[in-house]
């Protein structure tokens, strides 16, 4: 892992930010702060907010009260492109490929705006081979295998150079092989410098990469630690066995 | 990439035999072809938008309209020898500027999909209504009386005091529509075309990629509403006339239908049928004109059920696999595939 770049701002700051849908308070009063270089876990419950987090982060929705600080600036009022230009990435939970368009337009497409025309077959070989995907450039996206594709929604995330780059459920669906696979790849970019936010219901996963895990239950922050401290938190256990709310 | 495709080599034969053709034929038949070159402009300006960027507009009828109107009234209201140009570009403009309101509030107000559909046709429907009303003498703009259904006078294109005509018209309407097409293949393969060809799959995770998807929107909406005012214009200058019918429902749903046959996402396809299939409109329309809207809904039908990239799509397909051994690219669109050339010389 890196190591987070001395007396530098964090990475991402959530201030007291709440959200509502309605009458549901799907994110409540959450602190959140992930220094530089940082991966960081998120779990929790489903229902527990999580995906909402990253929504907000990423501009998908806006925070009902709380702000947002990314790299140092503000970012409540940017819209989600100006978020990804500024060096926000997500791989998002349903799969956000194009499944008509081959691997490299795909890569293309993400890559536009942040690989020089003249670099871009080669950023794209090089991010491919990152992601475990060299040589499948030609295939069209709806033909890989489901870890492939989401391997390739990795790699598009990856292409925009980002400084904070979100993973939901990177693993949903995956067999062993494949797990291990994309932990090695997760682990690769964070010791490259990326920070990270990984959301993952896997457990095991959790345990490989993890430094820091945050948890999550009804919209807030429940405990936050090392895994070891997190898997030694009898109330964590307990709400994952839906004993506490 | 390839530049030996099926498409580019239709496109070359179109072109050869567009520049051969008036030295074959009468000056009724340039005539002729000229007006199909003017309504060809707005099938593409169609294609562009539906099948580059996945927005369905039966709003390019209203831009027509626009252009056509807005045209007259300036041409007969400015005398001079540059009149009827200057007309030319103030309806493109108009066009474009109202294409470019409305597309702000449509976008930046979250309505997509069908919803884009309804309000182009919509408004389509109520720029007829409002003209099929001004037959009275209170409405005219200076010296242009509207006329409502008896249609408005609009001055030819000239050169100096002489209208253009024949030979001269015939080429200037092919140099603008083929200008038109080069000029949107080369947008449709540059990274503004990949961005658009991604945001009619996937709007949000676009935006993740840093498109400013909304911008974008309004952007090719304003470009197909200038492309569509420009066929406008260019249909008025030529029949000296136009009327509120131009944007009637069955206009509006015509270039939709030319386009589907066609193929939508290639902008050769989409020239090539609507070439020939107002030629056979036109035939039958003499021997047996109501059959004409029935085959066409029929074979928009075979189109939509059969072959949903469209007929001349499919042919290059065909023709790519059997002649040029390329792997099958105008069904899914790739950004690269009906716009290839462009691309080469934006990204090498």
């Amino acid at each position: 892992m890196a190591e987070p770049i001395a007396n530098a701002s964090p990475m991402l700051v959530l201030q007291d930010v709440s959200k509502s849908f309605g009458g549901l308070r799907a994110v409540s009063g959450l602190t959140l702060q992930v220094e530089r270089g940082e991966l960081r876990c998120l779990i929790g419950p489903n229902g527990a907010g999580k995906s909402t987090v990253f929504k907000l982060i990423m501009g998908f929705e806006r925070p009902t009260s709380g702000s947002i600080t990314f790299d140092g600036a503000g970012i409540d009022k940017w819209p989600t492109w100006r978020r990804a230009r500024q060096g926000l990435s997500i791989k998002m939970q349903i799969p956000g490929i194009y499944p008509e368009l081959s691997v490299r337009d795909n890569m293309r497409v993400a890559a536009q705006y942040h690989v020089r025309a003249g670099e871009m077959d080669a950023a794209i070989e090089r991010l491919l081979t990152r992601v475990g995907l060299a040589g499948m450039s030609s295939e069209l996206a709806k033909n890989l295998s489901h870890g492939e594709q989401q391997w390739l929604e990795i790699g598009m995330a990856l292409s925009v150079n980002p400084k904070l780059l979100l993973l939901d459920e990177p693993t949903a669906g995956m067999g062993p092989g494949e797990t291990e696979a994309t932990a090695r790849i997760v682990e690769n970019l964070n010791a490259d410098g990326v920070t990270i936010i990984v959301i993952e219901h896997d457990m095991a996963f959790v345990r490989r990469i993890a430094r820091k895990v945050t948890v999550m239950n009804l919209g807030r922050l429940y405990a936050e630690g090392t895994i070891a401290e997190i898997e030694g938190n009898q109330g964590v256990t307990d709400i994952y066995l839906g004993k506490t709310s | 990439m390839a530049l030996l495709t099926a498409e580019n080599t239709a496109f070359m034969i179109f072109v050869i035999f567009m520049l051969i053709y008036p030295s074959t034929t009468d000056e009724f038949d340039l005539l002729n072809t000229a007006y199909f070159m003017a309504i060809t402009l707005m099938a593409l300006s169609l294609a562009m938008i539906w099948g580059k960027a996945g927005i369905l507009s039966f709003g390019q009828t209203a831009f027509f309209g626009i252009g056509g109107y807005l045209y007259g009234i300036f041409t007969l209201n400015v005398l001079g020898s540059g009149a009827t140009w200057l007309g030319m570009l103030v309806g493109v403009l108009v066009g474009g500027v109202v294409a470019a309101v409305l597309g702000y509030f449509m976008f930046y107000g979250g309505v997509n999909d069908v919803f884009v559909g309804l309000t182009t046709l919509a408004l389509t429907l109520v720029l007829q209504t409002f003209m099929a009303q001004t037959a009275g003498p209170e409405w005219s703009v200076g010296e242009a009386r509207l006329n409502g259904y008896n249609g408005m006078y609009v001055p030819q294109i000239s050169i100096g005091d002489l209208p253009l005509y024949g030979k001269p018209l015939y080429f200037l309407y092919f140099g603008l529509l083929i200008g038109v097409y080069l000029v949107l293949r080369w947008l449709a393969g540059s990274r503004w075309g990949y961005g658009l060809l991604a945001l009619q799959e996937n709007r949000p995770r676009t935006e993740t990629f840093g498109y400013n998807v909304r911008l974008m929107q309004v952007q090719v909406f304003c470009l197909a509403g200038s492309v569509a005012a420009l066929s406008g214009v260019l249909y008025a200058s030529w029949g000296s006339y136009i009327d509120p019918s131009s944007m009637g429902l069955t206009a509006a749903i015509t270039p939709v239908i030319y386009v589907a046959i066609g193929g939508r996402r290639s902008l050769t396809a989409a020239m090539i049928s609507s070439m020939i299939l107002l030629k056979l409109s036109q035939s039958l329309a003499s021997s047996a004109p109501e059959y004409a809207l029935v085959i066409f809904g029929l074979l928009a039908l075979l189109a939509v059920l059969f072959v949903p990239e469209g007929f001349v799509a499919a042919l290059f397909n065909l023709l790519d696999r059997w002649l040029f051994r390329r792997p099958d690219e105008n069904a899914r669109g790739s950004p690269g595939a009906p716009a290839r050339s462009g691309e080469v010389s934006q990204h090498g």
